[in-house]
């Protein structure tokens, strides 16, 4: 099979509100900075793919505006999903795969901050039986939490969520492009009000704006591109049952299964970008991956630190592939996830060649 | 040439709203309809689980199911949150723990809401019964929400045939989602200079194209637009089209032109309607200037100056 790697990866400045640009404005100087990573022009990029969603900002094609940023005339060869850009990096995947492309540009941003994410979100679910009842966001990641905090077998209460708030946070300390960093000690989190019992706020993640590109290239482009690229070495998504009363809330089978497929568990790996946007995720999430003590999760702050909706997936492929690239990491899984309650998972396994 | 200032983005409300017309299956057809009915139907899968709320296909098989059965309006709390402070559409106006409830006789569980004192009044466990709405249409609001239960158990569920008379076949849903709309830097600088009666186009800096409106990046290059500059007034149209359909809430008589109007100095046609002029006179090349009217923040419409048409060769890179 084809080699395919990340050769580049940029982000925004991961912020609460970006009332003075528009999503273009805020994309550009993102795009700008992968490519000149590489040395490459938009119009040198043999495929472009991008995820976004226009419920976020409440503007209709709104990716047609952005593409304004990528100089998409004459035409390029394009693509988009209404989805995180970690699905828009598996097309431009597979596309780099049947070798009609070297190149491929994904990109993927969400300006959460002109609307109501939490209410803006149920407008995904089921509109026969959930939607009608406006269940927010938070909510939803409240009932898998209690779930979580009920079963026995895990071992989680919220000394634990509170926990994974910290060192999230603590981690982010390090991370320039990160909305909420720092964090007082867990016995302080706990003192606080529920937001929605079970979850506090260090439980939840911050709402904001944000954008973010990788540069994707096969073989020996790959090699020409980027000193130690960071080769894709399996990549797979799986979904759950939509109906949340059908699921086990406390684990996640289709993280498991596209785990499995991606190749995660013929290695052990070093790092970990888990999308967790909700503290008890990464629980779920570290369970189902088998991570041990020994793996660095979210050494950028995870999605705790900066979840900019529709981009936040792609950063963990971005963050896992950047420490290879720089030498911080040699075998790194990357996961993405979608909708309520861990939805939707995206597993990839990032290596790096022998230095 | 003018750099571009950076103003104060412009932010204004803006409401997105529509009800949506949904069709149901029989499946979600017959539970709706049952709901109307105080009637709680499940479906029973092809390994003998009944799914409650039903659905056409089974999540696990994709098997097509058809073989309702009923089941009880009581249940189990399998988990719940605790919400304090209920937001718009939502079952109840006073705090209240969403749940997940499966009924007896279910094996799959039920979001909703449940009326309770307070949050050490709800655990996992709890035994709970649906609360009917007063008023019931065939929609997952007929229950109005789950309430405390201490009485006995509903057993086992039931065939039923998930025959009604009249029964619903569709539901509609309306949505609403209120946001802050903010058009970014560019599109600021230009609606701001509009209200002012100038128009302001912005220059890319790579292939020194005008874009009006400026959108904050040029499409051909993908750098961002930074130099303003006037364009303007007048204009010239590059082509046009004759309307014939009334448009709800816009008070101007049919038919009228809708033409695409390159502004002198623009290297992009904008788009505007064209009036003081009969429609079946409007052609290509006429020459144009706004209107404004008395307190407009942008031109009305567009209408001859009275110069000679412009040439062909002038605006044929605009088209
Ligand atoms: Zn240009």
């Amino acid at each position: 099979m084809r080699e395919v790697a990340i050769v580049a990866f940029g982000q925004s400045d991961h912020r609460r509100d970006t009332a003075e640009i528009s999503e273009v404005e805020m994309l550009m100087p993102v795009l700008h900075q992968v490519l000149d990573a590489v040395g490459l022009r938009a119009g040198e990029i043999d495929f472009t793919c991008s995820g976004s969603c226009d419920y976020l900002a409440g503007r209709a094609f709104s990716f047609t505006m952005t593409l304004d940023g990528v100089g998409a005339w004459p035409p390029i060869s394009e693509s988009h999903v209404e989805m995180d850009g970690a699905w828009a990096l598996y097309e431009a995947w597979t596309r780099l795969l049947t070798g009609e492309a070297e190149t491929a540009l994904v990109y993927s941003y969400g300006k959460s901050s002109p609307g109501d994410l939490r209410e803006v979100l149920t407008r995904q679910l089921d509109p026969y039986y959930v939607a009608p009842l406006w269940p927010d966001s938070v909510s939803l990641a409240a009932l898998q939490a209690q779930a979580l905090l009920d079963a026995e077998d895990t071992g989680a209460d919220e000394r634990a969520l509170a926990g994974v708030a910290a060192r999230s946070r603590t981690a982010a300390e390090g991370n320039p492009h990160a909305q909420l960093t720092g964090s007082p000690p867990p016995e302080a989190l706990l003192e606080d009000p529920y937001v929605v019992r079970p979850l506090r706020r260090h439980d939840c993640p911050p709402v904001g704006d944000g954008a973010a590109a990788v540069v994707l290239a096969a073989g020996d482009t790959a090699r020409r591109l980027c000193r130690r690229p960071a080769w894709i070495r399996g990549i797979d998504h799986r979904t759950e049952a939509h109906s949340l009363g059908v699921r086990d809330l406390t684990r996640s089978p289709s993280t498991r299964l596209a785990a499995e497929r991606a190749g995660a568990f013929e290695a052990p790996v070093d790092l970990a970008e888990l999308h967790a946007p909700f503290t008890s995720q990464e629980l779920i999430l570290r369970r189902e991956l088998r991570l041990g003590e020994g793996v660095r999760v979210n050494p950028s702050g995870g999605a705790l630190a900066a979840n900019p909706l529709m981009a936040a997936g792609l950063i963990r492929l971005g963050e896992a592939a950047a420490a290879i690239h720089r030498g911080a990491a040699d075998r790194a899984l990357a996961h993405a996830t979608s909708g309520p309650c861990l939805q939707q998972n995206l597993v990839a396994v990032l290596e790096g060649d022998d230095t | 040439m003018t750099p571009a200032p950076s103003p104060e983005a412009l932010q204004a409300p803006l409401v997105v709203e529509f009800p949506f017309t949904r069709s149901l299956g029989p499946v979600q057809s017959a539970f709706l309809t049952g709901l109307r009915e105080r009637t709680v139907l499940g479906v029973r899968t092809t390994d003998g689980r009944v799914l409650m709320p039903p659905v056409e296909y089974d999540p696990v098989t994709a098997d097509e199911l058809s073989d309702l059965v009923e089941v009880a309006p009581i249940g189990t709390v399998t988990t719940w949150a605790w919400n304090p402070s209920p937001r718009r559409g939502q079952p109840l106006p006073t705090p209240f723990a969403w749940v997940l409830v499966r009924l007896d006789g279910a094996d799959t569980a039920l979001l909703h809401a449940l009326d309770a004192p307070g949050p050490d009044a709800v655990r996992t466990g709890m035994r709970v019964r649906i609360r009917w709405a007063g008023e019931r249409v065939g929609a997952i609001t007929d229950i109005a929400c789950f309430e405390p239960y201490d009485g006995a158990g509903g057993g086992r569920a039931v065939p039923h045939t998930g025959e009604f008379t009249d029964p619903v076949d569709g539901i509609v849903a309306p949505a609403r989602l209120d946001y802050t709309y903010a058009p970014g830097r560019a599109q600021s600088r230009y609606l701001k200079a509009l209200a002012g009666r100038t128009t302001y186009g912005e220059r890319c800096p790579s292939c020194r194209k005008v874009y009006v409106p400026p959108r904050g990046a040029c499409p051909t290059c993908g750098v961002a637009t930074d130099e303003q500059v006037e364009v303007g007034p007048r204009g010239t149209v590059t082509t046009f089209c004759i309307v014939n359909i009334k448009a709800r809430n816009l008070d101007i008589e049919v038919p009228y032109v809708y033409a695409h109007i390159a502004l002198d100095g623009a290297d992009l046609a904008l788009h505007a309607r064209i009036g003081d002029i009969p429609y079946d006179e409007v052609r290509m090349g006429l020459r144009v200037e706004p209107v404004w009217s008395e307190d407009g923040r942008y031109p009305d419409h567009y209408r001859p100056t009275g110069e000679p048409d412009a040439d062909y060769d002038t605006y044929k890179e605009l088209l």
